[in-house]
């Protein structure tokens, strides 16, 4: 009894990174704020580019706060429809459906230092995902990984099958 | 509004570059609060499906009224920042409308500002989003 044979490894990646990139694609505000995600296997970071266009305060120069929960409620939603299609990816689905992103309930954002006018970074972390609701929390970093400048819990409608 | 008024309000959001990005325009302000519009933008699309503005915009919209809102407080502070923002999306806005929100600053210490904001599009009997937020209240030495 042998197991079969694993797949190249890049036919893996490859199929992965598609998924991601056609689930990112469709979303012109991800575009317009320039978010892009890093992934290693199924864990993904979101990166807020930056632009000067996201400054909030020209005199410090800080992040715009708007901007700041905007990166988060994204990294939010992405992780959450990620989390829902990886099965699907992973199932050897020839053709992904063309998922209905989550809705936003409500998203609390807590700011917890001034951010720089560099690249951000967030992860998010689904901690209750049912039929009809899922409750995320997401951290976002600049320089330092345990030195947060924002994080934010949301709840989020998911989409139904059939309505 | 008085053409000094007026210039004072475009100043505000010209001073702001993601608000400037974002297309927004100061309608009010004054006595700790504001009311800013943002145009519908096919940029700032966040459902591909309805074309419905992504929630993040809006929370931007609200952070910046909220924020003018302080800033207009009769207490004068020399600056603010946000430390928590909470926003609750009631419904979709409808696509191609203008959001407009209104923040007021309902009560100052003397270092928090509390505020409140609703966005509604042009059906303004329902909102499409309510917010609550706390913001550093920094007066002037």
């Amino acid at each position: 009894m042998s197991r079969p044979r694993p797949e190249p490894v890049q036919v893996v990646k490859q199929r992965r990174d598609a998924a991601l990139a056609a689930l990112v694609a469709r979303v012109p505000y991800i575009q317009f704020l320039n978010i892009t995600w890093d992934r290693r296997g199924d864990e993904l970071t979101a990166v807020m580019n930056f632009d000067e266009r996201l400054i909030g305060n020209p005199m410090l120069p800080a992040l715009h706060g708007g901007a700041t929960a905007a990166f988060l409620e994204t990294a939010a939603i992405i992780e959450l429809s990620w989390q829902m299609i990886w099965p699907l990816i992973e199932g050897g689905e020839a053709e992904l459906p063309a998922l209905r992103l989550p809705k936003t309930i409500d998203f609390t954002v807590d700011y917890l230092r001034s951010g720089l006018p560099r690249d951000a970074y967030a992860r998010a972390r689904v901690n209750r995902s049912g039929r009809r609701y899922a409750s995320v929390h997401v951290e976002a970093w600049q320089d330092n990984r345990d030195k947060l400048f924002a994080q934010a819990t949301g709840h989020f409608m998911m989409p139904q099958q059939n309505d | 509004m008085s053409a000094d008024k007026a210039k004072i309000a475009a100043q505000f959001i010209q001073a702001i570059p993601h608000s400037r990005a974002l297309g927004m325009k100061l309608v009010e302000i004054g006595d700790g609060e504001a009311v800013i519009e943002m145009p519908y933008d096919t940029r700032l699309i966040g459902d591909p499906d309805t074309g419905v503005i992504h929630g993040g915009a809006v929370s931007a919209l609200m952070d910046t009224c909220s924020g003018a809102a302080v800033m207009s407080h009769p207490d004068a502070p020399a600056s603010t920042a946000t430390i928590d923002l909470r926003i609750d999306y009631m419904r979709a806005a409808t696509p191609g409308q203008t959001i407009r929100t209104r923040a007021y600053c309902y009560h100052v210490t003397r270092s928090v500002a509390f505020v409140r904001a609703e966005a509604v599009d042009e059906d303004t009997s329902r909102p499409v989003a309510t917010a609550t937020g706390a913001f550093t209240f920094e007066r002037s030495k």
